[in-house]
């Protein structure tokens, strides 16, 4: 087995689209990115045979997480490398064959060293984790796109573009209410705008990645989890669930095209040429199970599918999920069922088909509704999060990074 | 899937019928041969041998630390066979499976085979190597005659034991859990799982952690009630240290296992609604409630090993361990710090930036003291006089290993690094890292180390470097190649890949397996040729290594009652500061000793609470409500048992003592 030929082989079948690693470093002008082309620079040989995708990314998002494995990375290697080094040094000086070496077997305790011992993995730690801190807060899919990429703000006035994703087994369903269609195992979004993902799963967890964009995050039943990401650079990538979902997780994998707005209109046009509409009958078609399902799409969509899917209630006579726990919440705050200002999408106290005839209005509705339960707000009913964000953390904090 | 139980006989049988038996996997078949042909083997030797009698009187029903220990061992390492074809079958299955080429594998067979594969590491594998470790162990390095409960501990490895044949009776009667070795919910839920896999997970698991905690239970007893005097807890060995903290850390989280198990059996049994996706149901809950358990029961995994390296570097440097109190406060702090991490598992599940950064931060500070006893490892070798004999390499190796696991770890910790590397091959790698360099290498080294004191001869030396080189070399093989794999953003669990850019990685990977296989094979020969050689491998002094601690004071395999006169303490090195005031061995003034008496009441019980747990499995109710109740009349009635115990009598004691006494004057 010859290293060398299979590193061309690699190569030819995988060539890299641009120097990997160096993407990450947009800005010279920060401290860790200049360190991190040290570590780079290591780090390059080891992977230039592959497509390190993780560390040589398309989106902004993703562009910063790769600089935090390197900068954290880099970190920890200041520390990694002596200890393996002197690994290596004390085995060999002090083995039993090297009399000459110093042999004090009474020796067992130095109060420098002590020190030295726990000051230098906490001071790695500490830098370690002020940048954790900034990071995580910065990286928060939650928060909306501040940037476009390095050295590229984000013009104002411009609105995300929201996706609404739902994980199925074993597929990706994708709508895009501003445009009014959907596709299944395909997605396109234009180049340097700001994307909006509203998560769910229409069954178990799955993990929405698209490694070229930005991290990834679980798609639950009955949840929603969001996403903010953009991508800067025209291509096709792959995008799959990342979290284990039976037996067709394998071919649970879709295309995610980042295009130029002309293509992305072009895109949306052929979605809209389609004749299939996703309704409720064709949502609970498509959420059978299927392996390796093809790529699909909807010219025309119920509005409020997405609502109907998070709160489990696309099958008609199903009560949703959003009622069922403002009911439950009345109930024990000793109010009668229905009374309340949600009064119009008042259902019978108990009733096992809440969900009346008029299923299509009632979605709108449930939009609004508050969704709350065991205590917890879940993330789909929080204000929104440019709000929390600030008053939390001001932005000059957190982009000091 | 399992068709629906023939209407008259469903009461009889439950969901279980001929459709159960795999007949049409020549994969199971084959494997079934062959293990019904070692099984008969073995069955028939015993039987020849006329081993029965002794195997059930000396062995079964003993409640000897010493032999319960070596069992806990045994079956280690028997179910460490049986998980490493596992992975063998993976690494080959992702070796090959590229593009038009689907491999040997179909989806729901590789599902269950990294299910089973990661529940058999840990549970069957890792656990009993390590609670086999501290029950030998840990006795005689504080100078007691057993554990503080005998026959709980025998109870116990029985229970574990029937964990892993309920799990391993799944290979060939019906079919395992296809939902990983957590069984996350809702995947495990009776709407995606319906079929008898996550059943069987959750009865072995639920038997088996009885056992653990009841163990845990046992040896915290043991080691805070039944130290020799003089031994206060600042002088106690540091493996003994590690094994108090591990065995809190089971006490206090092995019963969140049990309850989330349980309340997912009442989601499968009863239909109720804990973790479905409606009713008030709630997945995240079982994620969480699983990672608090599932977090302390890594660190349950590795702090005993960290002991065995502490014993070890000492022993072999010729040297007191480096900074003993601030190991002894590592390891106290990991023990706490080891509940307040449990969501960095899942970053990823939508939690606010501030909770993400607690758990984070929280993790990487477990990184300090872990570092601190990296470093006091590091100079115990300083200024030592190094033999490097076995144990002593694995113990190196594992330095080298572990820092690397170790770095990755904490960049895993990172939320934002983790949701590009969460769930990736680069976790798979991360985690092997540091349960094969740590656990696995822990164990080897332990058993190498501890093993002359066990029979009497030490391990054969070729064919354990030659397994150590393999082990080691095989391990880089494997699990770097997944490292780049993971940054190149590939997922786990994935039985068939499209990219042929990503086969070459993967064949090193199975390549690097290969090596282990040999590891594994020259570990056998081992153990072989050890036996063979067991003459010219004799050690008679009882301290072949120069040991510091108790258990080298007494001979080797040391008697029953471990030592004729209980040690007295003033020293953390108790062994070594006796040896350098020359320390007298008595050889008069013997008494008789008080033991406890060998009792079959918990083979009986373990072995009803299979056939119970199956009947759990199968739905075969009457049989359950038989086996719950014999059980519980066999439970009872051991408690009327008032025959427990016994005396050696002084001239037995004397007897023993003076053999060898001769022994040591020839030595």
């Amino acid at each position: 087995m010859s290293n060398v030929a299979l590193h061309h082989r690699s190569l030819d079948r995988a060539p890299m689209t641009r120097p990997a690693i160096f993407s990450s470093l947009p800005n010279p002008s920060n401290w860790p990115r200049i360190r991190a082309l040290g570590v780079a620079a290591m780090l390059a040989p080891l992977l230039s045979g592959c497509n390190a995708i993780v560390l040589s990314p398309h989106g902004d998002v993703a562009s910063q997480q790769a600089d935090l494995v390197i900068i954290s990375t880099f970190l920890m290697l200041l520390i990694i490398v002596p200890v393996m080094v002197l690994t290596v040094i004390f085995a060999r000086k002090y083995r039993a064959s090297n009399e000459e070496a110093d042999y004090q077997p009474e020796w067992e305790h130095s109060t420098q060293l002590e020190l030295i011992i726990w000051a230098a993995p906490l001071l790695i730690i500490i830098a370690l984790g002020a940048v954790t801190w900034t990071g995580t807060h910065k990286l928060d899919p939650y928060r909306p796109i501040e940037r476009i990429a390095a050295n590229k703000p984000l013009p104002t006035g411009v609105k995300p573009l929201d996706v609404q994703v739902v994980a199925m087994d074993w597929k990706w369903l994708f709508v895009i209410p501003e445009y009014g269609i959907a596709t299944v195992n395909d997605l396109a979004a234009p180049i340097d705008r700001p994307i909006r993902f509203h998560i769910t799963s229409s069954s178990v967890m799955n993990s929405f990645y698209i490694p070229a964009l930005a991290g990834q995050i679980y798609a639950m039943p009955s949840m929603e989890t969001q996403l903010n990401a953009v991508i800067n650079k025209p291509g096709t990538y792959e995008g799959f669930s990342a979290n284990y979902s039976g037996e067709g997780f394998n071919h649970m994998r879709f295309a995610f095209h980042g295009m130029s707005e002309a293509g992305f209109q072009q895109w949306i046009a052929e979605a809209r040429q389609s004749g299939l509409k996703l309704d409720r009958a064709s949502y609970l078609k498509l959420a059978q199970p299927t392996i390796d399902a093809p790529v699909m799409r909807y010219g025309s969509i119920l509005p409020q599918i997405y609502q109907l899917a998070l709160n489990n209630c696309v099958a008609p006579g199903t009560p949703c999920i959003a009622d069922q726990m403002r009911r439950d919440r009345e109930t024990a705050a000793g109010q009668t069922p229905g009374s309340s200002h949600m009064g119009e999408m008042a259902m019978a106290p108990h009733s096992t088909t809440p969900v009346g005839a008029s299923q299509d209005e009632e979605g709108d509705k449930l939009a609004q509704a508050p969704l709350r339960g065991a205590g917890l707000t879940p993330p789909s009913m929080l204000p929104p999060r440019p709000v929390l964000a600030e008053s939390r953390s001001p932005a000059s904090t957190t982009d000091s990074l | 899937m399992i068709p629906d139980p023939f209407p008259y006989t469903g009461w009889l049988f439950g969901r279980l019928s001929w459709a159960a038996i795999p007949i049409h996997e020549p994969i199971l078949i084959v494997t079934f041969i062959m293990v019904s042909i070692g099984a008969i083997a073995v069955l028939g030797a015993i039987t020849y041998f006329k081993a029965w009698g002794m195997l059930w009187r000396d062995w079964f029903t003993s409640v000897d630390h010493k032999k319960i220990g070596v069992m806990y061992i045994v079956l280690a390492l028997i179910m460490l066979l049986r998980g490493f074809a596992d992975a063998l079958m993976m690494r080959s299955q992702q070796a090959i499976s590229f593009g038009s080429n689907h491999g040997y594998l179909p989806p729901e067979h590789y599902d269950q085979i990294f299910t089973a594969h990661g529940v058999i590491m840990i549970f069957f594998v890792a656990m009993p190597l390590v609670v086999g470790l501290m029950n030998y162990v840990v006795p005689l390095q504080i100078g007691a005659r057993d554990v503080s409960f005998p026959w709980l501990n025998n109870f116990s490895f029985w229970l574990t034991v029937s964990g892993a044949v309920l799990t391993m009776i799944s290979l060939f009667v019906g079919h395992y859990s296809t939902a990983g070795w957590l069984a996350m919910a809702p995947f495990s839920g009776k709407e995606a799982s319906p079929g008898v896999g996550v059943d069987y997970y959750i009865w072995g698991l639920q038997i088996a952690g009885l056992g653990t905690l009841l163990s845990g239970v046992n040896l915290v007893a043991t080691i805070l009630r039944m130290r020799a005097p003089g031994m206060s807890l600042m002088k106690m060995p540091v493996f003994t240290w590690t094994a108090l903290c591990t065995n809190i850390l089971i006490v206090a989280a092995f019963p969140i296992l049990t309850v989330v198990l349980a309340l997912l059996s009442l989601d499968r049994y009863l239909g109720f609604e804990f973790f479905t996706n409606t009713s008030g149901g709630n997945p995240m809950m079982y994620v969480n409630l699983i990672w608090i358990w599932g977090h302390p029961e890594v660190y349950i995994l590795i702090l005993p090993c960290f002991g065995v390296f502490s014993e070890v570097a000492a022993t072999f440097s010729g040297k007191r361990l480096f900074g003993y109190t601030s190991m002894v406060y590592a390891t106290i702090v990991i023990t706490i710090l080891a509940y307040l991490v449990w969501l960095h598992h899942f970053f990823t599940m939508g939690s606010g930036a501030d909770v993400n950064s607690f758990f984070g931060i929280t993790t990487m500070i477990i990184s300090i003291p872990t570092g601190a006893k990296i470093f006091n490892w590091l100079f115990t070798l300083y200024r030592g006089r190094i033999r490097f004999d076995l144990p002593m390499m694995w113990t190196l190796a594992f330095m080298l290993t572990f820092v690397i696991g170790g770095m990755t770890g904490v960049l895993l910790a990172v939320p934002p690094a983790d949701f590009v590397l969460h769930n990736s091959l680069f976790l798979i790698a991360h985690f092997h890292n540091v349960i094969i360099g740590g656990v696995l290498f822990g164990g080897f080294a332990g058993i190498n180390y501890w093993f002359p004191k066990v029979t009497g001869f030490r391990l054969d030396e070729k064919w354990g470097k030659r397994s150590f080189w393999l082990w080691v070399i095989g391990f880089y093989f494997a699990f770097m190649p997944l490292y780049v794999l993971g940054l190149m953003g590939v997922t786990r669990r994935m039985s068939h890949f499209d990219n042929p850019a990503l086969q070459i990685w993967f064949e090193i990977a199975a390549f690097g397996a290969l090596l282990i296989a040999g590891g594994i094979a020259c570990m056998i020969m081992q153990f072989i040729v050890t036996f063979k050689n067991r003459k010219q491998l004799l050690d008679t002094t009882g301290d072949l290594w120069e040991g510091r601690t108790l258990e080298w004071a007494t001979s080797s395999p040391p008697p029953e009652y471990n030592f004729a006169f209980t040690p007295v303490v003033h020293d953390r090195d108790a062994w070594w500061d006796m040896k350098r005031h020359n320390y007298q061995r008595p050889t008069t003034g013997f008494e008789k000793i008080h033991m406890p008496r060998n009792s079959g009441a918990g083979v009986i019980i373990a072995g009803i609470s299979v056939a119970f747990g199956f009947a759990m499995v199968w739905q075969i109710w009457w049989l359950a409500a038989i086996t719950f109740v014999g059980m519980a009349v066999v439970g009872i009635g051991h408690t009327f048992n008032y025959n427990r115990d016994f005396y050696i009598p002084v001239e037995r004691v004397r007897e023993v003592e003076e053999a060898r006494t001769r022994e040591l004057e020839t030595a």
